[in-house]
């Protein structure tokens, strides 16, 4: 049947991720047991021994010997983490100690009673999570569990047993489990064993556990585990098939015999998850779990309310996806689930037995409504358990008291009054129409004052609901019986007619009152529908737009404190991968720093509404991106309960992701211009060292020759080697100040430090002149300044150096007369060199703005001395400045620069 | 006349070499001082008529041995300072110096500023009343007596604030002034921060005296110090 020849991609992927998870997770292997006391404990020290002897590192994190001697004496030998004592009110609890094992690393470590609960305080509720810890780090873990104590045969062994364990362990902790070692002897033999004192009970207990230890029940418990065993050993064996057949052979889902379980707001309904639970496990299949809230539903008490939360949060548990869906019934809303989702069984609880008159309302139950809808699905009515088992436990991520606050502050706050309110003006209504209809008795018909009255009903229930309207319908039944309907002022009829006029208006009430109430169920259902989708649709236009981590980490907090109030966080990371937690001065109340941490480690959600840490008002949600994890979410919802919902964990899920992803694309973007800087930097750094390497060396020969000459000389040629040597450590000097310059202005960061202050432009221009002088080498420069040039804002020495620069380049590469110009115009002012050589190379025309980049030279084969530094360093200065700089070819000839800089008005001057 | 005394306080032995051995040759007696505790100690005890001092010493700032020299000495301070330091001049000039020189600075350049402060400083000495005198350079003529000023012997009009501020750099001809000496000087110490009326009216001045007012000849600019008048 299964269609073994096409692999669905999304299962190869899944397997090379465990696959890949495998390779650095450790394995672990679990003693299974019918029940207490057939020998996991002593079959697992005996293992240890033998592992030991093979010679690996074996340490005990946590063994329970129940006091039997044969088990203590085998953990002689054996080294041994001391237990934690862990204060918890007035005691102290020994706990195993998670932090210290995972300091010492062994290769092996026995953790005894998987199903352990750990004391409050712990990180974990649970010892398996413990050890699922443990796993990840790479330690082989090996443990021991009961039948009992699977969360999936919890039922089921209960009822049998009559005996309910509270500590139990999800099944899909069995099911991932490496090696499950069955450890088994016959119930003679333990019976045996019992009556020889070698199985520890505690003296409580001792009764009831010997109800427990019946034959009977030890054949059943056996059989059961001898099953679940097979089952592992049957995966094993399909795993093991696959393998070795290859990839191609990857078995798919089978999606299409899917289960959806049915969780309904009645007790039972943790049965109905854990019967679905099974029946997917044996069939392999995906199985949903889907809870319907109806406005019927809506009015249950908050107590039941949470109930069904929690046995949504035990079907995830279980391995189900779970859904909540709106509507006003549940069999077309299930069927539609069912549909989408492919299921080909619908396992629902069976409805309670009526009691008292209501057994005589025929009314179909979901099964047979769910016939009527979807006639092709299976339809499974899970058993009642008679024990009933109280659930609270499963919602460990509230505190109970917690969560039944919120539900009444909102039941308290929103409903109540309104309530109160629909009432009041139901009777407010009925007087006034009572008033407003006596004086018309002598004018209107009985018939048409009835439709007085029948319209306030009707307008009570439409605006107030069905309570108020309910109560309409009575009080106006009851006046215009009273004071209308002969005899008048007494509540006798003299007509029978008029009955049915009574039932029509309490009809109409109700019917109106009914219709009402699913209006405005469905209008609340589509607004926070379109709530959830808008904060999303908003977030994701919101993050688009981020360029900066810093703005994603803000708008993401926002967005998610928006749809759920309270307070959030957003923590990042930094370059070194470690989560970056708010300052110790900016901690939110309640924020704990450390389980944000180990939420970013882990990659697991933390804090309230999870299984770790749940005593904590914060809910820690890593950002998993596709690579890895970014960061974490960390949120204060104004409602705990909220967390438990799931179409509102999921929104936070995806609104996680979205943030996630954003810090992932903005990530990338940073390290990608990182890599352009690197690489731009790289090209630089090779022109600066080639131009250095020709440019300083130059004129080091020269001084190194012409000083080891001067001793050769004749005297009167001593003149003019001096000469050349000053002028080859001028030229020297001038290279080593342009390097300094453009260092100083590029470790400003563009953020160049300028001086400024109001300059006469006539002054700079002189100055400039004048430090050019030694290089102009005696051409002379015309200046041609705008009479009453106004004074202008600069940075008198680095402009004075663009000046020199500008001069310099055009001795260098110029002709004489070097004509320098400044004009100013109301907003800027206009300085220009220009000389009268040959101009620019004709290959750099058009791209002019290549002349200012650094270490860029028009002739990059120049005789002329220089690296190509003067131009750069202009620009640097100029656009620190605010303003531009341009070369062009003059008319004529020759190369003109025009340095333009902004200007505005110039202090005044008393006079 | 007896030889005059210099004090050169640099810690680098190549430039105290440099700078000792144009000295030497001017007929001073040079007195060499690597720190600032040894200059200190020199120009204490040697009377000397000039110091050269450069402002990065290993033992502390040049700026303290100003300070503490000008208490009780007017001798002529040279500062030698790193070109890309224009506020350590300021300071330096303000506390008291008298010149500077920027690093890499010629052998010629360091004359020129020893003969020009060495020259105001004996002039200041020997003339009581410098006001008597009759100032020159180039083709102008600056007469204190009359307060005229004439440029190629036709008298120029100058405002009493242009003239205040020649005479103020007349009386320092050849030494650097910085921006706040002149201010302070010239328009009082509330206005020392208005560095933009020292630009309009040295605009003016060279109008005035200049030839070409954009390539100056005698009223030089120092870049972010301040003005120097150049005989």
């Amino acid at each position: 049947m299964r269609d073994t020849t096409r692999p669905d991609p999304d299962a190869l992927l899944a397997q090379i991720h465990r696959e890949s998870a495998v390779a650095r997770q450790g394995k672990l292997r679990i003693y299974f047991g019918a029940t207490a006391g057939v020998g996991k404990t002593w079959a697992m020290l005996s293992a240890a021994h033998r592992e030991l002897a093979a010679g690996r590192e074996v340490l005990v994190g946590v063994v329970e010997t129940h006091g039997r001697s044969e088990t203590a004496a085998l953990l002689e030998g054996l080294a041994r983490i001391p237990l934690r004592q862990l204060a918890y009110r007035d005691r102290t609890l020994p706990e195993f100690d998670l932090d210290e094992a995972l300091a010492r690393k062994p290769e092996v470590l026995l953790v005894d009673e998987l199903a352990h609960t750990n004391a409050p305080g712990s990180r974990h509720a649970k010892r398996w999570q413990d050890v699922q810890e443990l796993l990840a780090a790479g330690i082989d873990v090996w443990s021991a569990i009961n039948v009992q104590h699977l969360e999936s045969l919890n039922g089921t062994v209960g009822a049998i047993t009559g005996i309910r364990v509270h500590e139990t362990v999800p099944d899909r902790v069995l099911d991932e489990a490496d090696e499950v070692v069955l450890v088994d002897v016959t119930p003679d033999e333990l019976t045996a064993r019992l009556a020889a004192g070698k199985v520890y009970l505690p003296q409580q207990a001792e009764r009831a556990a010997r109800n427990f230890f019946r034959k009977g029940n030890l054949i059943a418990l056996r059989e059961i585990a001898l099953r679940r065993t097979a089952e592992h050993v049957e995966d094993d064996m399909r795993g093991w098939r696959i393998e070795q057949s290859g990839a191609g052979a990857l078995q798919a889902w089978n999606t299409s015999g899917a289960i959806l379980a049915c969780v309904g707001p009645h007790e039972d309904a943790a049965q109905t998850v854990r019967t679905a639970a099974q029946l997917a496990g044996q069939l392999n299949v995906r199985w949903y779990a889907a809870f319907v809230e109806t406005p019927a539903l809506q009015r249950l008490p908050a107590a039941a309310r949470d109930r069904t939360l929690a046995v949504l949060k035990l079907a995830e548990e279980l391995g189900a996806d779970t859904s909540v869906l709106t509507g006003p019934a549940v069999a077309p809303e299930l069927a539609g689930l069912a549909q989408r989702l492919n299921c080909a069984t619908l396992v629902v609880g069976r409805p309670a037995t009526r009691k008292g008159w209501r057994r005589w309302w025929p009314r179909a139950g979901l099964p047979e409504l769910m016939a009527q809808h979807a006639p092709a699905i299976n339809i499974l009515e899970a058993g009642r358990v008679t024990t009933s088992r109280r659930l609270a436990h499963s919602l460990q991520g509230v505190d109970p008291s917690v969560s039944a606050r919120a539900g009444s502050a909102e039941e308290s706050t929103s409903d109540a009054p309104a309530r109160w309110h629909g009432y009041a003006w139901a009777a407010a209504y009925s007087v006034a129409v009572t008033l407003l209809a006596t004086p018309l008795i002598g004018v209107l018909e009985l018939t048409n004052i009835v439709m007085i009255f029948l319209l306030g009903v009707v307008g009570v229930a439409y605006r107030f609901g069905r309570g108020p309207a309910a109560l309409s319908a009575l009080l106006n039944v009851a006046a215009f019986d009273y004071f209308f309907v002969p005899p008048r002022q007494s509540f006798a009829v003299s007509d029978v007619q008029y009955v049915v006029t009574f039932a029509v208006m309490l009809g109409v009430g109700l019917l109106v009152g009914q219709l009402t109430a699913g209006l405005r169920f469905a209008v609340q259902v589509s607004g926070s529908r379109e709530r959830r989708a808008q904060s999303l649709f908003e977030l994701s236009r919101e993050l688009s737009g981020a360029l900066e981590s810093s703005q994603v980490v803000a708008l993401g907090a926002s967005a998610v404190q928006r749809h759920f109030g309270g307070q959030a966080l957003v923590l990042d990371m930094d370059s070194k991968d470690k989560l970056v937690l708010p300052a110790a001065d900016k901690v939110p109340s309640g924020f704990d720093s450390s389980v944000a941490d180990w939420s970013f480690r882990q990659g697991q959600p933390a804090g309230l509404a999870t299984t770790t840490l749940a005593a904590q008002s914060w809910h820690y949600i890593p950002l998993k991106a596709p690579m890895r994890v970014r960061g974490v979410l960390a949120l204060e919802p104004a409602r705990s309960r909220w967390l438990l919902i799931p179409e509102q964990a999921q929104q936070l899920e995806t609104l996680a992701r979205q943030i996630a992803i954003a810090l992932e694309r903005v990530h990338y973007v940073e390290v990608a211009q990182h890599a352009v800087v690197e690489m731009e930097s790289e090209r630089l750094r090779n022109a600066l060292l080639a131009a250095i390497s020709h440019d300083v060396r130059t004129p080091l020969t020269a001084l190194i020759a012409l000083s080891e000459s001067l001793s050769a000389l004749p005297a009167e040629a001593h003149a003019e080697a001096a000469a050349a040597i000053v002028a080859q450590a001028r030229q020297l000097h001038a290279l080593v100040n342009n390097l300094l310059d453009m260092a100083r202005l590029e470790t400003a960061g563009g953020a160049v430090n300028l001086q400024r202050d109001w300059q006469s432009v006539e002054e700079v221009v002189g100055s400039a002149i004048r430090a050019a002088g030694p290089s102009l080498a005696g051409w002379s420069v015309e200046t041609a300044l705008d009479v009453d040039l106004p004074l202008v804002e600069f940075d008198a020495v680095l402009m004075e150096r663009v000046l020199v620069n500008l001069l310099e380049n055009a001795r260098k590469y110029g002709a004489a007369p070097i004509l320098l110009g400044a004009t100013a115009t109301p907003q800027a002012l206009v300085l220009t060199v220009r000389d009268d050589g040959p101009g620019l190379p004709a290959a750099l025309v058009g791209q002019e703005q290549m002349l200012f980049e650094k270490f860029t030279r028009g002739q990059p084969e120049s005789a002329t001395p220089g690296v190509g530094l003067g131009l750069a360093i202009c620009k640097a200065i100029v656009e620190a400045h605010g303003g531009t700089i341009a070369a062009t070819n003059a008319t004529g000839h020759g190369a003109l620069f025009t340095v333009t800089l902004p200007r505005r008005a110039p202090p005044a001057i008393e006079a | 006349m007896p030889q005059p005394v210099a004090i050169v306080i640099e810690d680098e032995p190549q430039i105290r070499r440099f700078v000792r051995s144009a000295l030497d040759a001017e007929g001073w007696i040079v007195f060499e001082a690597g720190t600032l505790r040894e200059g200190l100690t020199a120009a204490g005890t040697r009377q000397p008529d000039l110091l050269v001092l450069d402002l990065g010493l290993p033992d502390g700032d040049g700026l303290t041995l100003i300070r503490d020299v000008r208490q009780w000495s007017s001798v002529p301070i040279v500062v030698l300072s790193a070109r890309t330091e224009e506020a350590e001049k300021v300071a330096a000039l303000d506390a008291g110096a008298d010149d500077y020189l920027t690093k890499p600075f010629g052998t010629g350049e360091l004359l020129a500023r020893v003969r020009a402060n060495l020259r105001r400083q004996r002039a200041m000495r020997n003339d009581a009343d410098p006001a008597q005198q009759v100032f020159r350079f180039g083709n102008i003529e600056v007469d204190s007596t009359a307060r005229v000023v004439r440029r190629a012997g036709v008298e120029v009009h100058l405002t009493p604030t242009e003239y205040r501020m020649l005479n103020v750099l007349v009386a320092n001809a050849g030494r650097v002034m910085t921006q706040r000496q002149i201010l302070n000087a010239v328009w009082g110490p509330a206005y020392v921060e208005q560095s933009h009326y020292l630009r309009i009216y040295m605009g003016h001045l060279r109008q005035k005296l200049e030839a070409d007012p954009a390539q100056p000849v005698h009223l030089l600019t120092e870049t972010a110090v301040g003005y120097r008048l150049v005989i």
